[in-house]
């Protein structure tokens, strides 16, 4: 064991296409729910530790909405930002990063071409590439299959060898989606997230399946996992950050207090 | 006017927005000339430390902020511009800072389970929370770090919070108008807004 003050990270994850957000939010408050930077800012009001925007645009010219959301979002946001969904090529890096994103996400483009991850790594950091896996379960093996095109595109990769090899390439972090929990809301696959979590040395972000407090709770303690990521569980209204913080106090899961002393 | 100091690698964006919501006046160095009518110093950075001292090294900057720093004029450091304010890093062996402040940049250890990079908000231990910078803070406020090295001051007195990784490690100093973070304020929501505002009042007063 050893000592630490670090806190486990409740992000939430917008989907963004052609500069709006997908999933309805239910934010009776905002002016338009549907404004990716009135809800990064109502998430920021709530306490969250940092935010996902994931673009599902298709069109190029969407992506350039995606640009000046970012844009917008860090002129408002003080807080760690990832973008990631239609990132090819380190230039794409590059132009995400310097509108404001603080990270990239890279998930069909590092399977492709691990030489995203280290070239990214080498040019801006490690700690701004982070590499997203979808992972489903092969029952016949006991293990889990790498997909990529947003889920659609099974390919001839272990997850849990997959995801050593990215923090080889230099990735800071995982984002892990279980596809078989994702949208079900019954809960994370906590025995992926654990297996995954403690064969690496870097942060692994835990998604799929949030449906209740207790399933962030479980995958921070049981799945060992560094961070949550929700979305819908966030977007509905079922519950604000502030109430999974709460939680997850009860439960003795250190987290980042909502505000700071006066 | 705040200078910026822009070594080419790092992402200024949060730092020059934060400023812009303070109001706070600001310009970007990338060459020595830049600094006249400067009044405080800000140096970000993100990457690694061999990169930000080779390129103030090729911009010609190394000897004017030595100088800056020494003469104890207004400097906020953040994440590797802490770092380079020391003698070297382990992450970049053979590879000089600035050497302002005697010590060197370690990695964190090896132990089974801690993750490194250190990714996330931790605590931040403040030696003295009634110095001016840390005003409306709290005794242990919370800031954003993503860092896998750290520098250790020789000098003891310059720390101004520890914070819990492993073991605790040296998270910001202080000496006269000089104030340096591993953390980021400028990703650190009200916390990090806070600080920095309070810092660049105290030095514009």
């Amino acid at each position: 064991m050893f000592t630490s003050g670090l806190t486990k990270r409740i992000i939430p994850c917008l989907d963004v296409t052609d500069g709006r957000v997908v999933k309805g939010t239910k934010f009776l408050e905002l002016r338009d729910a549907g404004d990716p930077v009135e809800c990064a800012l109502a998430y920021n009001d709530q306490g969250a530790d940092e935010l996902v925007f994931l673009d599902i645009t298709a069109s190029s010219d969407g992506r350039d909405t995606m640009v000046d959301v970012v844009e917008r979002t860090a002129r408002k946001c003080f807080m760690p930002l990832t973008v990631g969904g239609g990132i090819r090529t380190v230039e794409d890096m590059r132009v995400m990063l310097h509108a404001g994103a603080d990270k990239v996400g890279v998930n069909t483009a590092a399977v492709n071409d691990p030489g995203i991850i280290s070239g990214g790594a080498e040019a801006f950091g490690s700690q701004c590439i982070v590499v997203a896996i979808d992972a489903k379960r092969q029952p016949e093996t006991d293990s889990w299959q790498v997909y990529t095109h947003g889920g659609r595109t099974p390919v001839d990769l272990d997850a849990l060898k997959w995801a050593r090899q990215v923090e080889k390439f230099g990735a800071g972090e995982i984002l892990l989606t279980s596809m078989d929990a994702d949208g079900t809301k019954d809960g994370y696959d906590i025995e992926l997230t654990a297996q995954v979590s403690q064969s690496l040395n870097i942060p692994v972000i835990a998604s799929g399946g949030a449906g209740k407090l207790e399933h962030m709770a479980d995958v921070l303690d049981r799945g060992k996992a560094d961070a949550v990521l929700a979305a819908s569980i966030f977007h509905f209204g079922e519950y604000t950050v502030g109430d999974v913080k709460d939680y997850l106090v009860s439960k003795g899961v250190p987290v980042r207090p909502l505000h700071v002393e006066t | 006017m705040t200078g910026i100091i822009d070594y080419g690698a790092g992402n200024l964006k949060s730092l020059c927005n934060t400023l812009e919501a303070i109001g706070a006046d600001q310009k970007l160095i990338r060459q020595p000339d830049d600094l006249d009518g400067i009044k405080t110093i800000i140096f970000p950075g993100v990457g690694a430390f061999g990169d930000c001292a080779r390129h103030l090294e090729n911009q010609e900057l190394i000897n004017p902020l030595r100088e800056w720093i020494q003469q104890d004029r207004p400097f906020l450091g953040i994440c590797i511009g802490f770092q380079m304010l020391f003698e070297g890093s382990d992450e970049s062996p053979g590879c000089s800072g600035l050497g302002v402040l005697p010590g060197q940049v370690v990695r964190f250890p090896d132990i089974p389970g801690m993750k490194v990079p250190h990714m996330g908000w931790n605590q931040v231990h403040l030696k003295d929370e009634d110095d001016h910078a840390w005003d409306g803070l709290g005794k242990s406020p919370y800031f954003y770090f993503v860092h896998s090295y750290f520098p250790q001051p020789v000098n003891e007195s310059i720390i101004a919070s520890t914070t819990p990784y492993g073991n605790s490690f040296v998270s910001s100093v202080r000496r006269g108008q000089l104030l340096a973070t591993q953390f980021h304020p400028e990703k650190s929501q009200s916390a990090g807004f806070r600080l920095i505002r309070n810092f660049l009042q105290e030095t514009s007063s």
